[in-house]
């Protein structure tokens, strides 16, 4: 354990972090909403503690060893969850209470999408802005972002990487510098957000809106500025435009580099996981406005727009709403929860337990109902023509066993707290995915449920978004002996 | 400088580590995963598993843009079809290559550019093989390095109570050999590099780095230690390539036993090696190292492929007698661990090959890169081109030259004549200047002062 390290490293990225407070500064003095003053002061005080953590250490040159790399990332997801708050709490309105700006922060950063506050209508620009701004910050992830920028990281900026980087398959570098690989993951996240952005103000948002939404879609996380979420627009167009831009950030980010670099789409239909995600959808989808058509809930037209909005919108975990889907009948509602759990692919900025580890783990299954049919084969599980090595298969194994053990402890958790099962359920569940809505008491918003419920699901998020394996490292004694 | 590295092996794995700290992008190609992954997890670099010679992996490394190809398998073959295939398929740029067999060496012609495409051959073995030479060839020193084909010598001695010098400022050297021309380079005091002026006082147990014509070289050393006999009697532990390499070019001036633990390969050493006693045994027996006149060899070269059979072999030899032990030493750490100790000199094969890869890797014309303290200080031989204008070293005095902290320019070859950096001395083209750089940090702006300014093309 080197703490001068952690410290510095800590340090920086909290005094980088302060300066993502410059643009709501900038758009709350463009709409003069007042709350200028809640981010300066916001911006100095995360500065400063930054500044302080680093100023003693600063001249410490240490590489990161990898389990410090798991002190930082946790800490730091914990550490931005609480400077997050600090906007929410400071400005007159919202003046969230602790909690409450804990849980708001912290389902931004962790692209969740679950909300306490409602009238989002009547919030300064600046906080509005500064949510968005949040998911979108979390999407592809501040480390990563701070890995691209800052070259001190070196050969540390690998082990940060991995605590961030969703899927099984961590080590895969685009390039052969890992600060290099983590620009080109922003600069393509960067190109769909702007264009997304575009997209949006063509189709006639205003241009807050526009850059707003574009925000959340691309960074799938959920976050809109008006209650009715994207159901305010009430547009057939925007809501395309929407599926077109989960779906394309629900992708691996390998694959887009792939698809920059060598200017060609083949690839995307090569790739197995993109198969699978594809397949899996559009039988939701078949599905789903099969059912919504044959139950008259809408007419054939309705039932297509509501039912492929909201599938996709929660089966790659962004959690938009044109329609409550927890009101439709029959299986519906279970069924979407449940393509959440699946969730996005690898290296994406969508949530759930990504595809590649179902795919995995289906092909397992699959592959011992084969052994008992053929009892001396040998049948190794292969992606597209590539065999996984059975390490990877064993990691996908502890990772689905600890997803469901965790998804247990905290969904008792809540009931604990006094939620009724439904509720409990479909909360811890939409948070550990970062879906955002859920069911029940929790289907437009968090805002009635109590604050320890709030605590229990805000750390139920974290876990979730670093992939439970990051954050309970830390909680088992052999990761502290020395 | 994009760059990929065949064969994760030693020299593979400590050139990937070199290089990668200099903010090169390095892939890695091996089909030892488990070697890959240790790669992965302690450098920046990318690493794909495959067979190196293979098409679709050398794509997959990114040999279409790669800058440079390094193929340092074990295989000869692979490396050469490696070269040949990024010569035909991607037209990379530099194309570097281990050779080990002598069979392939002899024949020149197979490397001339209408075969295979090779730019740069370097064998290890003889890499090392000319390391321990010179070594031998100047007694008490830790690390002797040619520049400008030999003319003028870096010499790392430890400065011993009893050498003249010891106790005195380095301007004292003036007056103890007023026809001599040195110049010390650097000096290490309990692992920390200190830079020399005139008054640093030399004290005991320095690691002393100084340059000096060739010739003069023994003359220095006596200034820092008693003079050392000249060696006469060699036993060399291990008769692999090293050991068989050194005992051919060295049977003509020296006695040279050399042990060999294989019996076959100890016949087939003793047919192709003339005045040298083969010895089959190991090189740990201690009765064989007393029935050979251990207490009467003036050195013990250990260069088996094995760190911990060299290191204790040594250590016994020089229990019993040996004058000075030699150690070839693969770990690091272990070298760390044993030098200045028992064992005299640590020798570490890949410190010594790396130098000679390092050569291409750096920008400006650079003819001569030697890696020293493991990596972390480097001896560059560089030649001076353009004019006042276009460089930034040339028609300059030395004390002109804006080097970075922690370097100074140890000597200057122009045509025949070694001319030592004193202050004044004007720098001109195609000198060849030679350089000692403490930081490796700030090697890049070494090569930036020796790049010529586009006034000049």
């Amino acid at each position: 354990m080197h703490l001068t390290v952690i410290a510095r490293v800590l340090g920086i990225f909290l005094m980088l972090f302060s300066l993502t407070m410059l643009p709501p500064i900038l758009v709350s003095m463009w709409y003069n909403d007042g709350a200028t003053e809640a981010f300066s002061i916001a911006m100095s005080l995360i500065f400063g503690i930054g500044f302080i953590s680093w100023l003693p250490v600063r001249d410490v040159r240490q590489d990161l060893k990898t389990r410090d790399g798991f002190i930082v990332a946790a800490l730091f997801w914990f550490t931005l969850g609480l400077a997050g708050t600090l906007p929410f709490m400071l400005a007159d309105n919202p003046g969230l209470s602790f909690a409450d700006a804990f849980f708001e922060s912290l389902s931004g950063w962790t692209t969740t999408g679950a909300t306490v506050m409602t009238g989002l209508e009547y919030l300064p620009k600046s906080i509005l802005w500064y949510r968005q701004q949040l998911q979108w910050l979390g999407g592809m992830g501040i480390i990563v972002l701070a890995v691209a920028i800052l070259p001190m990281l070196g050969i540390g900026g690998m082990q940060l990487f991995r605590a961030e980087m969703p899927g099984p398959l961590k080590d895969s570098k685009l390039t052969p510098r890992i600060t290099e690989t983590a620009k080109a993951l922003w600069y393509i996240y960067l190109f769909l957000t702007v264009t997304c952005a575009l997209a949006y103000w063509l189709a006639g948002m205003s241009t807050f809106d526009a850059i707003a939404h574009s925000f959340s879609t691309v960074g799938i996380g959920g976050f809109s500025t008006y209650d009715a979420s994207m159901g305010y627009f009430d547009s057939a167009l925007i809501e395309a435009i929407a599926i077109v831009f989960m779906l394309v950030a629900a992708l691996n980010f390998s694959l887009h580099f792939y698809a920059w670099r060598h200017k060609s789409l083949r690839h995307y239909f090569l790739d197995s996981e993109v198969k699978f995600f594809l397949f899996i959808l559009a039988g939701g989808a078949i599905l789903t406005i099969a059912a919504l058509w044959l139950t008259d809930t809408y007419d054939f037209g309705g039932s297509v727009r509501h039912g492929l909005f909201e599938l996709v919108s929660v089966a790659t975990t962004a959690g938009f709403g044109t329609a409550d889907f927890s009101v439709w009948p029959v299986f519906l509602p279970v069924l979407l929860f449940m393509m959440a759990f699946i969730g996005g692919c690898s290296g994406s900025t969508g949530g759930g337990m990504k595809v590649i580890r179902i795919l995995l783990v289906f092909k397992q299954g699959i592959r011992e109902i084969h052994r008992l049919i053929h009892p001396n084969a040998i049948i190794p599980v292969k992606l597209g023509k590539q065999p996984v090595s059975d390490r990877i298969l064993e990691s996908v194994w502890g990772f689905f066993a600890l997803y469901v053990v965790t998804f247990m402890v905290m969904m008792l958790a809540l009931m604990a707290t006094g939620l009724d099962q439904v509720t409990a359920f479909s909360a811890v569940g939409s948070c550990l995915n970062n879906l955002g809505p859920g069911l029940g008491e929790v289907a437009a918003h968090y805002g009635n449920i109590s604050d320890t419920a709030k605590w229990i699901l805000a750390l139920t998020m974290l876990l979730g978004r670093l992939e439970i394996f990051t954050l309970l490292v830390l909680i088992s004694p052999s990761f502290w002996r020395s | 400088m994009k760059i990929i590295i065949l064969g994760a092996g030693q020299v593979g794995g400590t050139l990937a580590e070199n290089l990668s700290s200099e903010k090169n992008d390095i892939t890695i190609i091996d089909t030892d995963t488990v070697r890959l992954r240790e790669l992965a997890d302690r450098i920046d670099c990318k690493t794909v598993y495959g067979h190196g010679s293979f098409p679709h992996v050398l794509r997959d490394a990114g040999a279409d843009d790669a800058d440079m190809l390094v193929a340092v398998t074990n295989s000869d073959e692979t490396n050469m079809v490696a070269c040949q295939v990024a010569y035909t398929l991607f037209r990379t740029p530099t194309k570097i290559s281990r050779i080990r067999s002598s069979a392939y060496l002899k024949q020149t012609e197979l490397f001339k550019a209408d075969a295979f495409p090779i730019d740069v051959l370097i064998s290890p073995e003889q890499v090392v093989t000319n390391y321990i030479r010179r070594l031998l060839e100047h007694p008490g020193a830790l690390q002797v390095l040619d520049f400008a084909d030999g003319k003028v010598q870096l010499v790392a001695v430890k400065a011993y109570y009893g050498g003249l010098l010891v106790g005195h400022a380095i301007s004292a050297l003036k007056d103890h050999l007023p026809d001599i021309d040195t110049r010390v380079a650097a000096i290490f005091r309990r692992n920390k590099a200190i830079e020399p002026t005139g008054d640093t006082v030399i004290e005991a147990d320095d690691e002393v780095f100084f340059v000096a014509a060739t010739e003069h070289i023994p003359k220095v050393m006596s200034e820092l230690r008693r003079a050392e006999d000249s060696y006469k009697r060699i036993i060399i532990a291990g008769g692999g390539n090293i050991g068989y390499r050194l005992a051919r070019a060295l049977e003509k001036d020296y006695r040279i036993k050399l042990i060999e633990h294989g019996e076959e390969r100890a016949r087939y050493l003793s047919e192709n090696l003339n005045k040298t006693v083969v010895l089959h045994g190991s090189a740990t027996d201690k009765t064989l190292l007393e029935e050979e006149n251990i207490e009467n060899t003036d050195v013990f070269c250990a260069l088996t492929n094995d760190d911990e059979v060299n290191i204790m072999s040594s250590l016994l030899a020089k229990r019993h007698g040996a004058r000075k032990c030699m150690t070839l030493i693969n770990k690091a750490a272990y070298a760390d661990l044993v030098q200045g100790g028992m064992i005299d000199v640590a020798i570490s094969p890949q410190q010594a090959t790396i130098g000679s890869l390092l050569t291409h890797v750096r920008r400006g014309d650079v003819v001569n890169v030697h890696s020293l303290r493991r990596g972390a200080a480097e001896a560059i031989e560089a030649i001076a081109h353009g004019d006042r204008n276009s460089s930034k070293v040339v028609g300059r005095e030395v004390s002109e030259i804006r080097l970075p902290p922690g370097t100074n320019i140890g000597a200057i070859v122009r045509g025949d004549e070694v001319i030592m950096a004193r202050s004044d001395v004007v720098v001109e083209s195609n000198d060849h200047v030679i350089l000692f750089v403490m930081n490796k940090r700030h090697i890049a702006d070494v090569e930036r002062l020796f790049q010529v300014g586009l006034g000049f093309f």
